[in-house]
C-alpha cells in the first residue's frame, strides 16, 4: 500500500506541476479569479471524513462493531457529500461560467487535476461502500482490522492530496 | 571525483561562454522560423524574407560581425544545426530560442534539421552561405527588391503568372510585388537566387522545378505542398514564370 | 561439473505428451490462469523474446534502408514507423519484459520464498504488460480505424509534443502508442510494487538485507525506481489523451500550451527508466562474476551503497537529454554536474567487479564470457555517456548517430550481453538442461563482431554530422562507407542472435542435462532441484551469510566466521 501511494503521489505531482506551470498562462478567459469559489464546506467534509475513518478503524480494533459501522457510514456519507459538491461546482462552471476542459489552459489543467482527485474519491467511495455492505452483512470483524486499516490509509492519502490540490488551485492559483 | 570536478568545471566554463555571450555592435540579426520541412529567414533589419538558404556576412576577429539568430517554430519542434558553425539549438513553438554564429571564412556550410519533426525530417537540409561583406550587401540589395515583372517577360511567363495567381499557389506562397502573399510555403520572390529547391532536396534546375510543381512527392515524398492538377502546358508556363523570379 | 550425478526430478521428461492436442490446450490453459512466479517468469521472458524478434526485424529494415544514400527500400512514412516501433518495442517490451521475467523468476528463489508477495498481482502485471505490447502492434492493423491498411505510430519513441497533437498526427496510431504505454505502465508499476514488497517482506528466516544476494538489491532499487519513473509517464500520457480527445491544451502550443513541458515529463520518466533497465543487468553481472572467479564479490556494502546512490542520482539528471532545448545556463550547468556525478557510483561498481576478478581463478565459461564483454563495453558506453553529459559536447552530438551509438552500446553491449550471460547461467536451473556450448560460442563471437562493427562505427558517422531519424541522406558527406560497415555488422548480429534463438529451442529438448547446482554456485536458487518444484524448497539451508551454499559446501571455512 505504501508503494502504491508512493506511485500515486508521483502521478499527482506531475499534474500539480503542470497546473502550477500553467497558472496565468491561458491566452483567453475565464480566469480562476473570475470563476472559482472556495469550497470551504466541501473541504471540511473531506477532512472530517478522515477523522471518522480513523475512529472507525479504532472502534474495529477495539472490537466494537456497531461503532465501526456508524463511523464508517459517516465517512461514506461525508465522501459522497464531497463528491456531490464537486459535481455542483463543475455544473456551475460549465453551464454558468462556460468553462470546459477545452476552453483554455486553466480549464484543461483545472478539470484534469480536480478530476483526477475526484476519480480517486470515487474509487475510495466504492471501496468504502463494499466494506460497508460487508459490514452490514456482519462479515467484518476484528480480524479484518488490519485490512481495513490499510484501506483507511488510502482514504487518508486521498484527503492529504486534496489539501495540496486545494492549496494549489484555490489559494495559490487564484 | 577529481576527474568529475574537472570535467564539470570546464563544461560550466564553456556553457557560460556560449550561452551568456554578449552581443557586440555590428552584429547581424536574423529570425529563423522552422516549418514542417523548410526554413524561413526573416531579415527584419533589412525588411525582407527568404527561405532555405541563409546568407550571413563573414566576420573577422578585429571587427566581429557575428550573426545572432532568434529561433521560432511554426509547427513542430525542429533544430538548427550547422556542425561547423554552432552546436544545436531547438526551434520550439511558443519557446523562442537564441543562438549565434561567428564564421571567419567565406563559403558554404551544410547542416540539417536535427530534431525529428515529421515525415520529411530527413530532407530538411540547411545551407548557410558565408559571404564577404561586399557580396552580402549586394545580396541584401537584390533580396530587398520586389519581383521584376513584365520587364522583358516572355509571353509564356506572363501566361504562367496568370496561372500561378489563378490557382491555389498564392494561398501558400508569396511573391513580393504581386498579389501572391501566402505564408504557408517558402517565399518565392527570389526563387532563382537559390541553388536548391525545397530545403536542399534537389538542385534548382528547370527540370527539377517542373517536376516539383507537377508532383512534389517525387522529390520529397510527404512534403506539405500538394500536387496541382494542371495541364502540361500550364506547368510549362508556371515554370517559365518561376524562372523569371531572380 | 559432473552432469548426471543427480536424477532430475523434472516435469518435462516424466510427463511425456499422451495425446498431443489435449496436452497443448491444457498447457495453454494453465499459462492463462497461472499465478506461479516461475511460470510467469518464463512467460515474461518468452514474450520479451518474441518482441525482440519483431524489434530486431524493424532494426534490420532500418539498416537496409540506410545502407546506401537515396535508397528506396521503404518509404519515409514506413521508415519513421519502423524506428518508432523499434525504439518503443525494444525498451518497453523487450528489455523490460525480459528483466521482469528474470526478476520474478529469480528473486523468490534467491530469498528462499515460495512465491512473490502478491502472486495474482504478478499475473495481472504480466498480462497488462503483454497486452500493452499487443495493442502497440495492433496499430499496424487498426491505426487508421480498421478499414484499409493501418499505420503504426511514427512520432519517435519520445513522441515530442506538438508532433503528437491531433493537427500533426491524425488517425489513431498515436493513440495506440499512448494507450499501449499506459496499459503496460500499469503492469510495470504492479511489478515494481510486487518486487519491493517481496524483497522486503518475504525473505526466509535469518536472511537479513545485508545477506541478500546483490541481484535482489538491484531488483529492489529497480522496483522502487519503477514506482517513480513510470508514473510521470502515465500522467503525461493521460494529459496527452485529454489533449487529443477532450480538446485540452496541455501541449497545444497554439493556445499557450508548452512543448517543453512534455520534454521534461518524458525525460523525468526517460532517464530513470534507463537505469531501471541497467540495474538488473548489473545484478546478473554481480552474480555471475564472483561465481566464475571463485571469489566472493568485492566490497558488498559499497556495491549496495552505489546501487542506492545511482537510484537517487538518476532521478535528478533528466535534462541532459534536452540540453539543446534552450535552458538557462545555470540549469544546464546543474544538470552537467548531476550527470557527471553518476559516474562515481557506476565507476565504483566497475572497479568492484574488476576487483572481484582480480586474482580469482577465472573459469571462462559462456556466462563469464558475456560478462567480460559486458564490462568492457559498458565502460566505453559510460564514457561516451559522460561525453554527452557535457553540455557543449552535447550541443554538437545531440540527436546524431553518436547518441544512437552511445545508447546501443549501453543497451546492446551492456544489457543485452548481460541478459545473454544470464540466459547461459540460469537456463540449466530453469529447464534442467545446459544450453549448447558450441552454438553458444558461435552466438557469442558472431554477436560480438556484429556488435562492434555496427555500433563502433556509428560513433564515426555521428561525429561526421549524421543526424538520427533520417530515412535517407545525400551522398558526399562522408557517411556512405560507415553505413555499409554498420549494415554488415547488423547482418552478423542477426546471425549471432539466430544461433541464440535456435540454441534456446534445441537445448530445451536435446541439451545436456544439468543437476541442481551445475556451476557450483552459492546462492539459494541452486539449493533446489533444476527445474525447481512448484513449492521451490522443501528444506532451506541455514542462511548465515551472503553465500549460504558456500557455507554448506565448506563447513570448514564458512563465510559467517568472518563477519
Ligand atoms: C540503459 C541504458 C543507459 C545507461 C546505463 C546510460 C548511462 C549514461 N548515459 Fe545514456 N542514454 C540511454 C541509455 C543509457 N544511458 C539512452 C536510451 C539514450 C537515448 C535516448 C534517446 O535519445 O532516444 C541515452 C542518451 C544519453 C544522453 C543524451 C544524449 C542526447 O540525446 O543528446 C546523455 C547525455 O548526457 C547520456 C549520458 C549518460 C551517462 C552520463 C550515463 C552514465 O550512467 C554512465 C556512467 C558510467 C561510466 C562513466 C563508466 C564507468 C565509470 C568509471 C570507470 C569511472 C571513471 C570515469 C569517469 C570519472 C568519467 N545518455
Ligand atoms: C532495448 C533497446 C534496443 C536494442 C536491443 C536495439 C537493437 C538494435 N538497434 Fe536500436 N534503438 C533503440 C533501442 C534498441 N535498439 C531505441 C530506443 C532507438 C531510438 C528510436 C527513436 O529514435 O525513436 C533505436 C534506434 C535505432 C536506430 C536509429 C534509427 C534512426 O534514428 O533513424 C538504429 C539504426 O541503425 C538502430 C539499430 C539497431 C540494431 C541494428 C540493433 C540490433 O542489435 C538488433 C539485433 C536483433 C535482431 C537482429 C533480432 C533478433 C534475431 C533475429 C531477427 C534473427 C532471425 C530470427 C529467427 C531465426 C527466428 N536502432
Ligand atoms: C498547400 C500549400 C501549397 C500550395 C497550394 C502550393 N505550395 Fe509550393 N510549397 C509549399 C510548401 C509547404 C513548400 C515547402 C516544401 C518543403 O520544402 O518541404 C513549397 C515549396 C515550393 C517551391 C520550392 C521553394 C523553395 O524555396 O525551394 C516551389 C518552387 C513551389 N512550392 C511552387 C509552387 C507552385 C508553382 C504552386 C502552384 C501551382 C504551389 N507551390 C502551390 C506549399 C504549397
Ligand atoms: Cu525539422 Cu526535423
Ligand atoms: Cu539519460
Amino acid at each position: 500500500m505504501f508503494c502504491l501511494i508512493a506511485a500515486e503521489s508521483a502521478i499527482f505531482v506531475i499534474f500539480l506541476v503542470a497546473y502550477i506551470f500553467y497558472i496565468g498562462k491561458s491566452l483567453s478567459g475565464p480566469t480562476p479569479r473570475q470563476v472559482l469559489e472556495i469550497p470551504i464546506f466541501n473541504t471540511v467534509c473531506l477532512l472530517l471524513s478522515s477523522l471518522t475513518i480513523h475512529l472507525a478503524v479504532r472502534s474495529l480494533q477495539r472490537g466494537s462493531s456497531a461503532a465501526f459501522k456508524l463511523f464508517w457510514f459517516l465517512t461514506l456519507a461525508l465522501g459522497t457529500i464531497f463528491l456531490f459538491g464537486t459535481g455542483r461546482e463543475w455544473h456551475r462552471l460549465i453551464y454558468g461560467a462556460g468553462l470546459t476542459i477545452s476552453t483554455n489552459l486553466f480549464g484543461t489543467t483545472y478539470y484534469s487535476l480536480v478530476g483526477l482527485h475526484a476519480f480517486h474519491v470515487v474509487a475510495g467511495l466504492l471501496g468504502l461502500a463494499i466494506v460497508m455492505l460487508l459490514a452490514l452483512a456482519t462479515k467484518v470483524t476484528k480480524e479484518h482490522a488490519e485490512h481495513v486499516d490499510v484501506f483507511s490509509l488510502y482514504w487518508h492519502f486521498v484527503d492529504v492530496v486534496w489539501v495540496v490540490v486545494f492549496t494549489t488551485v484555490y489559494v495559490v492559483g487564484r | 571525483i577529481l576527474i568529475v570536478m574537472v570535467l564539470f568545471l570546464s563544461s560550466a566554463r564553456v556553457i557560460h561562454a556560449i550561452q551568456d555571450a554578449r552581443k557586440p555592435d555590428g552584429a547581424n540579426e536574423v529570425t529563423v522560423v522552422g516549418h514542417q520541412f523548410w526554413w524561413e529567414y526573416r531579415y527584419s533589419e533589412y525588411g525582407f524574407v527568404t527561405a532555405n538558404e541563409l546568407h550571413v556576412p563573414v566576420s573577422d576577429r578585429v571587427h566581429p560581425t557575428p550573426t545572432f539568430l532568434t529561433l521560432l517554430s511554426a509547427d513542430t519542434d525542429h533544430d538548427f544545426w550547422v556542425p561547423r558553425l554552432a552546436g544545436k539549438t531547438d526551434l520550439i513553438p511558443n519557446h523562442p530560442n537564441k543562438t549565434w554564429i561567428d564564421p571567419h571564412e567565406t563559403g558554404l556550410y551544410l547542416g540539417q534539421c536535427a530534431q525529428y519533426c515529421g515525415t520529411e525530417h530527413a530532407k530538411m537540409l540547411l545551407r548557410v552561405y558565408v559571404d564577404s561583406r561586399a557580396d552580402f550587401d549586394h545580396w541584401v540589395k537584390a533580396q530587398q527588391q520586389a519581383a521584376q515583372l513584365n520587364a522583358g517577360m516572355s509571353p509564356e511567363a506572363t501566361e504562367g503568372q496568370k496561372v500561378f495567381e489563378r490557382t491555389a499557389c498564392i494561398n501558400c506562397h508569396a511573391v513580393a510585388g504581386t498579389i501572391a502573399d501566402g505564408r504557408f510555403g517558402p517565399d518565392l520572390t527570389h526563387l532563382m537566387s537559390r541553388d536548391t529547391l525545397a530545403a536542399g532536396a534537389a538542385p534548382n534546375t528547370r527540370e527539377n522545378l517542373r517536376t516539383w510543381i507537377q508532383n512534389p512527392d517525387t522529390i520529397k515524398p510527404g512534403a506539405l505542398m500538394p500536387a496541382m492538377n494542371l495541364s502540361d502546358k500550364e506547368f510549362d508556363e508556371i515554370t517559365a514564370y518561376l524562372l523569371t523570379l531572380h | 561439473m559432473s552432469s548426471n550425478s543427480l536424477p532430475i526430478p523434472d516435469a518435462i521428461d516424466s510427463a511425456k505428451p499422451t495425446s498431443g492436442e489435449a496436452r497443448l490446450l491444457e498447457t495453454l490453459h494453465e499459462c492463462v490462469i497461472t499465478v506461479d512466479h516461475k511460470r510467469l517468469g518464463i512467460m515474461y521472458i518468452v514474450a520479451g523474446l518474441i518482441f525482440l524478434l519483431l524489434g530486431g526485424l524493424e532494426a534490420v529494415i532500418i539498416r537496409i534502408q540506410l545502407l546506401l544514400p537515396h535508397a528506396q527500400f521503404v518509404s519515409p512514412e514506413v521508415f519513421n514507423r519502423m524506428f518508432t516501433m523499434h525504439g518503443t518495442t525494444m525498451i518497453f517490451f523487450v528489455i523490460m519484459l525480459i528483466l521482469f521475467g528474470f526478476g520474478v523468476y529469480l528473486v523468490p528463489l534467491m530469498i528462499g520464498a515460495r512465491d512473490m508477495a502478491f502472486p495474482r498481482l504478478n499475473a495481472w502485471g504480466f498480462w497488462m504488460s503483454t497486452f500493452g505490447g499487443l495493442l502497440l502492434y495492433f496499430s499496424f492493423v487498426g491505426g487508421d480505424g480498421l478499414y484499409g491498411a493501418g499505420t503504426a505510430p511514427d512520432v519517435g519513441w519520445w513522441a515530442y509534443a506538438p508532433l503528437t497533437a491531433r493537427a500533426f498526427s491524425p488517425g489513431h496510431s498515436t493513440d495506440y502508442w499512448t494507450v499501449a504505454l499506459l496499459v503496460s505502465g500499469f503492469g510495470s508499476v504492479a511489478i515494481g510494487v510486487n518486487l519491493v514488497a517481496t524483497i522486503l517482506s518475504m525473505r526466509c528466516p535469518r536472511m537479513t538485507l545485508a545477506r541478500m544476494p546483490l541481484l535482489c538489491w538491484l531488483y529492489l532499487v529497480m522496483g522502487a525506481l519503477l514506482l517513480f519513473t513510470i508514473t510521470p509517464l502515465t500522467a503525461a500520457q493521460v494529459m496527452l489523451m485529454v489533449d487529443r480527445y477532450l480538446g485540452g491544451h496541455f501541449f497545444d502550443t497554439q493556445a499557450g500550451g508548452s512543448a517543453v513541458l512534455w520534454m521534461h515529463f518524458f525525460w523525468i520518466f526517460g532517464h530513470p527508466e534507463v537505469y531501471v533497465l541497467v540495474l538488473p543487468a548489473f545484478g546478473f553481472v554481480s552474480e555471475i562474476v564472483p561465481v566464475f572467479s571463485r571469489k566472493p564479490i568485492f566490497g558488498y556494502p559499497i556495491m549496495v551503497a552505489a546501487t542506492v546512490g545511482i537510484g537517487f542520482i538518476s532521478l535528478s539528471v533528466w535534462a541532459h537529454h534536452i540540453f539543446a532545448m534552450g535552458m538557462a545556463s545555470y540549469s544546464n550547468a546543474f544538470f552537467v554536474l548531476t550527470t557527471m556525478a553518476i559516474a562515481v557510483p557506476t565507476g565504483i561498481k566497475i572497479f568492484n567487479w574488476l576487483g572481484t576478478m582480480w586474482g580469482g581463478k577465472i573459469r571462462y565459461e559462456l556466462p563469464m564470457l558475456f560478462c567480460v564483454a559486458f564490462l568492457f563495453q559498458f565502460l566505453i558506453a559510460g564514457l561516451t555517456g559522460i561525453m554527452l553529459g557535457s553540455a557543449p559536447f552535447n550541443w554538437q552530438l545531440n540527436n546524431s548517430y553518436f547518441v544512437v551509438a552511445h545508447f546501443h552500446y549501453v543497451i546492446v553491449g551492456g544489457i543485452l550481453f548481460a541478459i545473454l550471460g544470464a540466459f547461459y547461467y540460469w537456463y540449466p536451473k530453469v529447464t534442467g538442461r545446459f544450453l549448447n556450448q558450441t552454438l553458444g560460442l558461435w552466438n557469442f563471437w558472431l554477436l560480438l563482431i556484429g556488435f562492434h562493427l555496427t555500433f563502433d562505427f556509428m560513433h564515426f558517422a555521428g561525429i561526421l554530422g549524421m543526424v538520427r531519424r533520417i530515412y535517407t541522406y545525400e551522398p558526399g558527406r562522408g557517411w556512405e562507407f560507415w553505413n555499409v560497415v554498420i549494415g554488415v555488422g547488423t547482418l552478423f548480429q542477426v546471425l549471432g542472435l539466430s544461433c541464440f534463438t535456435f540454441n534456446l529451442v534445441w537445448s530445451y529438448f536435446h541439451g545436456r542435462p544439468a543437476d541442481r547446482d551445475p556451476w557450483d554456485g552459492w546462492t539459494l536458487e541452486w539449493a533446489t532441484a533444476s527445474p525447481p518444484p512448484e513449492y521451490n524448497f522443501s528444506v532451506l539451508p541455514e542462511v548465515r551469510s551472503a553465500r549460504p551454499l558456500w557455507d554448506l559446501k565448506h563447513p570448514e571455512d564458512p563465510d559467517w566466521k568472518y563477519q
